[in-house]
């Protein structure tokens, strides 16, 4: 569907299970390189599972299952030979709930590169700075880098969050609600960042914030109890929407 | 109508409720009662007894006078051990428990069943495992094969494998509560960087769980620490000249030490102020080791 841009992520007839359960039901899509793609629709009906199949966080709870095709620059991300580390080092993930670790704000930022080699101090201060630029948290934080993170407002911490993923230089971002516990201001500054971001990762966002979705996405998919509806360009699927379910949806006539 | 019946109702339940305060109160007082009048009583008779001298000289003339310095000396290898034996299998049990094993599987059921079973066992039974298994089982197995005659004899060695044992169960149920407090998001956001299980554990988990970790130990020590009956046939003994040279030595022990002093001695009536003054020092050191325990607790909570 998105034909005008290149494709960086392809889902074919994909489907999930949480044991008997199927949480996902042969969704196919194309999410172009360096866009926002947002995903909407009512809780419970597949969004973060489907998010979370990008990257293979599903494979850490029991007993889940996955049948089709899901491809990131040509590599099945289910193929036996690939390295789940090094898959998602390239994937950055944001969470709901902010997360940093209870360690000092240096160290969440590093945390991902020091895994991988040791870095000199001086590279690792640098990636750092970059990071936090980028994150739109530097001027806030600098004076206070090997303070805890923990010691932050809500928004910061996300941002943190967000600068925590970017330093290991991914090529994707996956973003889970990023911003339903934040309030508006903080909330416009993670959407800020967001446009400036797509520009060099491509970005998927879940929300269940349709105004959101429809500032900040270039592409939006309609899910609907597993089902994926609708995809389309977000001004296409807001204004003149395929399916009745949509319309019913971005309307308020359900969910 | 209604007015009086409603009064008298809530009268004769006040009545009731009062009347279950005092059955509670007057039992914790009672209980309190019972622990302070039993220190007191173990103060006044032990406590002329308890000088510098009793706790570093050996006992002399069949343990009837001189001080208890080789039970001290050796309930302290004892626990040492113990402990570096114990913490560590526990805490691997926890993490495979908690962070690799799929909760119903049959596997993670069974040790667990066994964890649970293994914690109501009468430690006199872990005694006799003790023997059977480390002593006879393990111990003569490798003199057989060294064509040696080391360890097939009760020791500090089999003593504190069987308390390793026997507090197993308490440090794998307290690792495996501090590992689940560490929120479920801090284990994915490190994995969604592309750390591998083992470097998450270590770099995210542990560290969070270490104040939980350490209490649930000490616990597991001050528990092992008491025990009598689960080593009084593995290797403790009623005197000795010097402080074992080698874990594959008999030791004393203070718990061991008190039952010598109250059944075996030449006159035991003799012996009471020194069975006290012994009591408050093994009392003292569990005492010291549950209170390490509620603190550091304690603090873990705060943060
Ligand atoms: N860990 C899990 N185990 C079992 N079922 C789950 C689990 N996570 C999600 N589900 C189920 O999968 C469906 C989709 O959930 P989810 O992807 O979280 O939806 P959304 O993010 O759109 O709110 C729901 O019916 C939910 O109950
Ligand atoms: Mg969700």
């Amino acid at each position: 569907m998105a034909k005008e841009y290149p494709t960086k992520i392809t889902a074919t007839d994909f489907s999930m299970y949480y044991g008997q359960k199927q949480a996902l039901h042969n969704i196919s899509i194309t999410v172009p390189e360096r866009r926002v793609t947002a995903f909407i629709g009512p809780s419970g009906c597949g969004k973060s599972t489907f998010l979370r199949s990008m990257n293979r966080m599903n494979d850490l709870i029991d007993g889940t299952r996955h049948e089709g095709g899901m491809v990131i620059d040509d590599v099945d991300v289910y193929d036996p030979t690939v390295d789940v580390s090094t898959l998602r080092r390239k994937i950055g993930m944001v969470f709901q709930k902010s997360v940093p670790f209870p360690k000092s704000i240096f160290e969440n930022i590093t945390y991902g590169l020091t895994l991988l080699d040791r870095r000199s101090k001086s590279d690792l201060e640098q990636v750092v700075e970059e990071s936090l630029q980028r994150a739109a948290l530097w001027n806030e934080v600098k004076d206070r880098l090997h303070h805890s993170a923990l010691g932050l407002s809500g928004g910061q911490q996300q941002r943190l969050c967000i600068a925590r993923a970017v330093a290991v230089n991914p090529e994707i971002l996956l973003m889970d609600e990023p911003c339903s516990a934040l309030d508006p201001i903080s909330t416009g500054k993670v959407e800020e960042l967001i446009t400036e971001l797509k520009d060099t990762y491509t970005i998927v966002l879940v929300t269940h914030n349709m105004q959101q979705a429809a500032r900040v996405s270039d592409y939006t998919g309609f899910f609907l109890m597993g089902h994926l509806i609708e995809f389309d360009r977000t001004r296409t699927l807001f204004t003149s929407p395929a399916k009745k379910e949509t319309e019913d949806y971005i309307t308020g006539r359900f969910g | 109508m209604q007015a009086p019946f409603t009064s008298h109702h809530t009268v004769s339940k006040r009545v009731l409720g009062l009347f279950a305060i005092g059955i509670a109160l007057t039992a914790t007082v009672a209980v309190l009662g019972v622990i302070l009048g039993m220190l007191a009583d173990f103060a006044v008779k032990g406590g002329p007894e308890l000088t510098w001298s009793f706790l570093t000289e050996y006992p002399r003339n069949s343990n009837m006078e001189g001080g208890i310095f080789p039970a001290l000396a050796g309930t302290t290898f004892l626990v040492l051990l113990m402990t570096l034996m114990g913490v560590p299998i526990g805490t691997a049990t926890a993490i495979y428990l908690t962070e690799f094993a799929r909760q119903d599987s049959w596997f993670a059921r069974s040790v667990r069943f066994a964890v649970n079973t293994l914690a109501g066992v009468p430690s006199i039974v872990f005694g006799l495992f003790g023997v059977g298994f480390f002593v006879q089982f393990v111990g003569k197995g490798l003199d057989t094969a060294s064509g040696s005659s080391v360890f097939g004899d009760g020791s500090l060695l089999w003593c504190a494998a069987t308390l390793a044992v026997l507090t197993l169960p308490v440090v794998i149920v307290a690792v495996e509560e501090a590992l689940r407090a560490v929120p479920r998001e801090l284990r994915e956001a490190s994995l969604a960087l592309g750390a591998t299980r083992w470097q998450t554990i270590t770099k995210v988990v542990l560290p969070n769980a270490v104040s939980g970790i350490l209490t649930g130990s000490i616990l597991a020590v001050g528990r092992g620490a008491g025990e009598v009956a689960a080593i009084l046939f593995v290797g403790v003994t009623y005197s000795a000249e010097s402080l074992p040279d080698a874990v594959t030595e008999k030791f004393m022990h203070l718990g061991y030490h008190l039952y010598v002093l109250a059944t075996q001695s030449p006159d035991v009536e003799a012996t009471l102020p020194l069975q006290y003054a012994t009591t408050i020092v093994l009392l003292g050191l569990t005492f010291l080791l549950n209170f390490s325990a509620i603190y550091l607790r304690s603090r873990l909570r705060r943060r």
